[in-house]
């Protein structure tokens, strides 16, 4: 997914509170004097649902909130919808307007139009078939039948359950539900989406099936996406950008790379020790500068260049930019053999070219299965860097 | 012997205070009903017009389009052949021991309640599945309506309206009215969060949830409940008589006081034949539209 640049915040969320309880506002200024979670619940007997929350999410962008159960993610989601009404902040959507301030119209606007809702165990209408699921949100605004049941097709579609428009939920698998959750999402054409745990109550086979779905539906659309997740692996692959919650409090707000590579506390350390690396780096994040570029037309001159360096391989550059790895034995063998010519393409390495945006676990066989490092090249043909085993095992070894 | 002491009787209030509270409440409610009762009649009045008129339609129609009309109902809510043979077979029977008359009576008084009940009923329950508070003030009332026996508040109908198939209704009503309250509460209340949640984020009114999410799915419960009210309705059947309900009743309240045993146990079996028609049916309507709703 492609980082959005230099864009407005979509949505601020500012000093957010949430109390749990019947007096929550009386007793909002124990939290504000420091009071932690449990003295709070045994003097008051309120609960501390969110404390302090900032955030901005950016259009375009996917953003992850990610917490164990009890960290307060399924409160903050429902916040930006005002499924649930928090004691104290404000959510600013399109810079400026307050969510917390709309009437009951401008709210259901909003709700209509603007955002629309996954659901971790789907929220199906079971006496509804599939396409007037998917039509729901369509027929909530009063969009004529045929209207409405045109675009529900169109999505099931894209979403792989054509054929399925007159079942009833209860007779499809649990993925293909959520798939209906999907289709009922993007039916009304809402800019913004949340996602609460929408694939955590599915198999991993089908969890990874459906992320890759909504990574490659994301790249088309655009849409600007808050996704809840407990599961590290799944925010690292889907999140633009990744929020840590714990207890009702933001930890750490940051790429991916950030939160593995740079964890701001021993919890999020904790957290990220047990991930896959591989699968959540790309390449850009390990590979080093290429320093051992060859630049000499000729063989001889080539190889004397070569003989300079530390190392016994060479990225050639000619006039056009680069060309392609060379092995120093490559070149002395010519040597042997009296070629006096220049250097083409012949000598150069059968490899295939590795790219900054690859996921790490692609290319680990190739890093691998050859002597030197990989080149990294990016899809106008320049190279970006070298990948060498040593900084794979670097990487990856390192908690 | 000894003089009474609080020792070994329940120390008691006196006996003409007694008397005063019985005498000035007995009193308030005859000036309230001699006071009231006329006007209370006239709104009533629009009920008694069709109580009547339905209960001719069914008494003064030939025996067999009647008969094809219920048969056919009972077909086209069921959807059953076995039900419907039956309930023709036992129609038949029971017109065949003269009790074709009362039977539609009974019928037409059994439906007017039934129908009362759930225009009322549904109502309340859905304020109550809205509001702790109304729930906490519904549940209590229904306790009372349900175990308080039915001839202390026949009493106070009778005195202000009389005898006659308005007060008959009221005491059938609120006797039977019960479980299609609590049992609206309870549909509604046990409708999935999570589907409640998302018909609110999409944006639906208030008044979209209920209608479209919430009665639906709340159905099979409902349909419960009318099958509750409906059997609960034919047992007051023989009670509503007392009061001049015609029907199926005043023959089994004239064989109990006559002993006339095989009299009894007839109309007791007519009352048994509608009491299966409607259970049978109705639970097969409510089978059906349980398949439809439920989920996983």
């Amino acid at each position: 997914m492609t980082q959005a640049t230099e864009v407005k915040p979509l949505i601020r969320v500012k000093n957010l509170y949430q109390l749990f309880g019947k007096d929550a506002k009386k007793h909002i200024h124990l939290v504000h004097e420091g009071k932690s979670k449990d003295e709070i619940l045994a003097q008051t007997g309120h609960t501390l649902g969110l404390k302090d929350i900032n955030l901005e999410i950016n259009k375009g962008e996917t953003f992850v909130i990610m917490g164990l159960s009890g960290s307060g993610k399924s409160t903050l989601i429902r916040h930006f919808n005002r499924l649930i009404d928090p004691t104290e902040g404000s959510i600013l959507i399109d810079d400026d307007q307050d969510i917390l301030t709309l009437s009951t119209k401008e709210l259901q606007h909003l709700r209509r139009k603007r955002m629309s809702m996954v659901f971790q165990r789907f929220g199906l209408m079971p006496h509804r078939t599939v396409l007037e699921n998917s039509a729901y949100g369509l027929s909530v605004q009063g969009v004529s039948k045929a209207e409405r049941n045109k675009k529900a097709t169109e999505w099931l579609e894209i979403v792989g359950l054509k054929g399925y428009e007159k079942q009833y939920p209860s007779q499809l698998s649990g993925g293909q539900q959520q798939r209906v959750g999907l289709a009922r999402a993007f039916c009304t054409d809402a800019d913004i989406l949340l996602m609460d745990e929408a694939f955590s109550a599915l198999d991993p086979l089908i969890r990874s099936e459906m992320q890759d779905q909504l990574v490659e539906l994301q790249e088309t659309l655009n849409k600007t996406i808050i996704f809840i997740t407990h599961d590290l692996d799944e925010a690292l692959r889907l999140g633009d950008r990744i929020a840590i919650l714990k207890d009702g409090e933001l930890i750490q707000v940051g790429t991916p790379e950030k939160i593995l590579l740079e964890p701001a506390t021993d919890y999020v350390e904790a957290f990220v020790k047990d991930v896959n690396r591989a699968r959540a780096l790309t390449v850009e994040t390990v590979m080093k500068p290429a320093k051992h570029r060859i630049t000499e037309e000729s063989i001889a001159g080539a190889l004397a260049q070569m003989r300079k360096m530390p190392e016994d391989y060479g990225y050639y550059f000619n006039d056009d930019g680069y060309q392609g790895v060379i092995l120093q034995e490559t070149l002395e063998a010519a040597t042997k053999d009296g070629n006096t010519g220049n250097v083409s393409d012949e000598f150069m390495e059968d490899i295939d070219n590795i790219s900054p945006s690859d996921i790490l676990e692609s290319v680990i066989p190739e890093t691998l299965n050859t002597d030197y490092p990989l080149p990294v090249v990016d899809d106008k043909g320049k190279l970006q860097g070298q990948l060498s085993q040593s900084s794979v095992a670097d990487v990856l070894s390192n908690p | 012997m000894a003089e009474k002491s609080w020792l070994t009787d329940f120390p008691q209030m006196d006996r003409d205070d007694l008397v005063a509270i019985r005498k000035s409440l007995d009193g308030t409610y005859r000036d309230f009903s001699r006071e009231y009762g006329e006007m209370i009649e006239g709104f009533f009045d629009p009920l008694l017009q069709f109580l009547v008129a339905f209960e001719k339609l069914l008494v003064n129609s030939p025996w067999w389009a009647v008969l094809i009309a219920i048969i056919g109902l009972v077909y086209l809510v069921s959807r059953s052949w076995k039900l419907s043979v039956g309930i023709t077979v036992a129609m038949c029977a029971v017109g065949y021991f003269g009790m074709w008359e009362d039977t539609m009576r009974t019928l037409s008084i059994i439906t007017v309640s039934t129908l009362t009940s759930i225009v009322l009923g549904i109502p309340i329950g859905i304020l109550m599945a809205r509001s702790n508070r109304v729930q906490s003030i519904v549940t209590p009332t229904l306790d009372i309506m349900q175990t308080m026996p039915a001839f202390v508040y026949l009493v106070p109908v009778v005195m202000l309206l009389g005898i006659g198939k308005i007060p008959g209704l009221i005491a059938v009503v609120i006797y039977a009215i019960a479980p299609v309250i609590r049992l609206t509460n309870l549909g509604i209340r046990m409708v999935d969060s999570e589907v409640l949640e998302a018909a609110t984020a999409y944006g639906a009114t208030p008044f979209q949830r209920l209608i479209r999410v919430q009665l639906p799915l709340s159905l099979p419960n409902i349909m419960a409940g009318v099958n509750q009210t409906i059997m609960m309705a034919l047992s007051m059947v023989v009670i509503a008589s007392m009061i001049g309900v015609k029907g199926l009743g005043q023959p089994v309240l004239k064989s109990i006081t006559n002993q006339y045993f095989t009299m009894g146990l007839l109309n007791g079996l007519a009352i048994v034949v509608l009491a299966i028609m409607f259970d049978r049916t109705s639970q097969a309507y409510a089978k059906r539209t349980n398949n439809r709703v439920s989920s996983h």
